[in-house]
């Protein structure tokens, strides 16, 4: 089975595929775990808040972004973001065309004057789609995590003085936090695995590397394999890691 | 903003000469549905049995289906379409992989992505299998065996009639992440719905119109699989056991 089978081309394009590949899908996982993570307790908030005004609108979102598929999201973030953007830095040129309207100029270039959709680039793009996506889910969790929270806790802080950042910020959210963090990682691993679909809109992350070599070098075999090892040690070890935690954090409780 | 609004465009003829760009997503959408009932199929059939064995004395039964829900799982779903797709014709014998290769569009898209999405979405239910087994109480077992029952009739007869009442909602949603993730199929060429509101948008630059048109056709099927499912539901329910699952993760 594994006659002709070339090594060598996984061991040139090694430090192509690390250096250029994996640093891409690690820095996208990082800052989309991040922005998610941070966007999805907002969200979460949002939606245990009792104004209508902010649980309406965080819910749907929520629940409209769990109900499409990533690609699709991909493709259209990948539309969306420069017409966005060319919209909200216009509004921001004309505020100030002189000063701060130049600054964006520069950055953006005279689509900003114009009101032209600007070029944001698939990098940036991504980076904000998969924000986006992966904050309803981290919502979710998010929500099940401050719900884990007893009520009397908060009824506690609210009677000792404490307002409603105050007692998010100093007893809900971190005890949320600490209780949610295996299902936080979880879902990170998810992500790590999802965000190997930037490949539909041409980028290179560590599967893009490994495909730009198989095509061509006609090496098709070696390097998805090649691919699917790494995916598999990095997520395999990582789940395994978390379950430790897992149990390590009960045992605390 | 300056973009060129053109709702009409549903009506229009599309380039491919099927017919108007609402004809194509219709037969997108008609890909998705075969793609994901396909899998479906497969990933339950697959599913159950390799719950189930996961939850019998015999340890290296265990430990070969925990191997594969491990491999399956830890692998993005992309690569594993790649490896069915691309790297699968070329391990096996020659006749074989040329036989897989010159299987005619769109079934030799088709063929790879629905083992491999079925393969991907057994994993999952596979989990679910187990935990639902697992949630049971011990004594169901026992009483199966002490009747006299042997091991499968307890699991035939005991056990899984009242799992797959227990793992009822998680398993709709695993259903509609099997639709959603049918998706990934268009990377090896099945034209399915977001390929061809992708197609739409190419040719004819109306992005908005073609993905919003997606959008709101993936959002009917999801709401159609809940009643379906909440219907389902209603139909085996055995009173005293509801279902029911905390927050999960997965797409």
């Amino acid at each position: 089975m594994f006659t002709g089978f070339d090594f060598d081309v996984i061991e040139r394009s090694l430090p192509y595929l690390f250096r250029e590949g994996m640093v891409f899908t690690v820095t996208l996982t990082a800052l989309a775990m991040t922005g998610g993570v941070i966007l999805g307790t907002l969200l979460a908030m949002m939606r245990l808040s009792s104004h209508t005004v902010l649980k309406v609108p965080a819910g749907a979102y929520v629940n409209l972004i769990r109900s499409v598929p990533l690609v699709l999201v991909i493709f259209w973030f990948y539309f969306l973001v420069p017409f966005i953007g060319g919209y909200v830095f216009h509004k921001l040129y004309q505020l100030n065309p002189d000063g701060f309207g130049r600054l964006l100029v520069d950055a953006f270039g005279y689509a900003v004057r114009d009101g032209q959709p600007i070029a944001v680039g698939a990098v940036w793009s991504s980076v904000i789609t998969f924000t986006m996506f992966e904050a309803a889910y981290y919502c979710e969790i998010m929500r099940a995590g401050i719900q884990s929270v007893s009520r009397g806790q908060v009824s506690a802080a609210y009677a000792l003085g404490l307002n409603y950042w105050q007692t998010m910020g100093h007893i809900v959210l971190p005890q949320a936090f600490r209780n949610m963090i295996p299902v936080l990682l979880t879902q990170t691993v998810i992500l790590f695995q999802d965000t190997s679909l930037v490949y539909v809109i041409s980028l290179t992350d560590f599967l893009g590397a490994a495909v730009t070599i198989a095509n061509r070098d006609g090496r098709l075999v070696e390097m998805y394999l090649f691919a699917a090892l790494i995916y598999f040690v990095v997520s395999f070890s990582t789940s395994q890691a978390v379950r430790r935690l897992q149990t390590k954090l009960a045992v605390i409780r | 903003m300056n973009y060129h609004w053109y709702w009409k465009i549903f009506w229009d003829l599309s380039p491919n000469g099927e017919g108007t760009y609402f004809y194509t997503l219709i037969l997108g959408l008609k890909w998705t549905i075969i793609t994901a009932l396909a899998a479906w199929a497969i990933a339950l059939l697959v599913g159950s049995v390799v719950g189930t064995l996961r939850t019998t004395p015999n340890r290296w039964v265990v430990r070969v289906c925990a191997g594969y829900v491990e491999i399956f799982r830890n692998i993005p779903l992309l690569v594993q379409m790649f490896l069915w797709y691309f790297v699968l014709p070329e391990l096996l014998p020659k006749a074989a992989g040329d036989w897989m290769k010159q299987i005619p569009p769109p079934w030799g898209s088709y063929y790879p992505a629905v083992v491999c999405l079925g393969i991907y979405t057994s994993v999952r239910i596979a989990e679910q299998v187990r935990a639902g087994i697992q949630s049971l109480p011990r004594g169901q077992m026992m009483a199966g065996t002490a009747l006299g029952l042997t091991l499968p009739q307890t699991y035939r007869f005991v056990i899984l009639p009242l799992t797959f009442r227990i793992i009822l909602p998680p398993l709709t949603s695993e259903f509609m992440n099997c639709i959603k993730n049918s998706s990934v199929a268009l990377t090896i060429g099945v034209v399915e719905l977001t390929a061809s509101a992708r197609s739409m948008q190419e040719f004819s630059f109306q992005f908005f119109e073609a993905f919003t048109a997606a959008t709101i056709i993936y959002l009917s099927t999801n709401i159609i699989v809940v009643f379906g499912m909440r219907w389902v539901e209603q139909r085996v329910r055995v009173p005293g056991f509801i279902g029911g699952t905390a927050a999960q993760t997965g797409h």
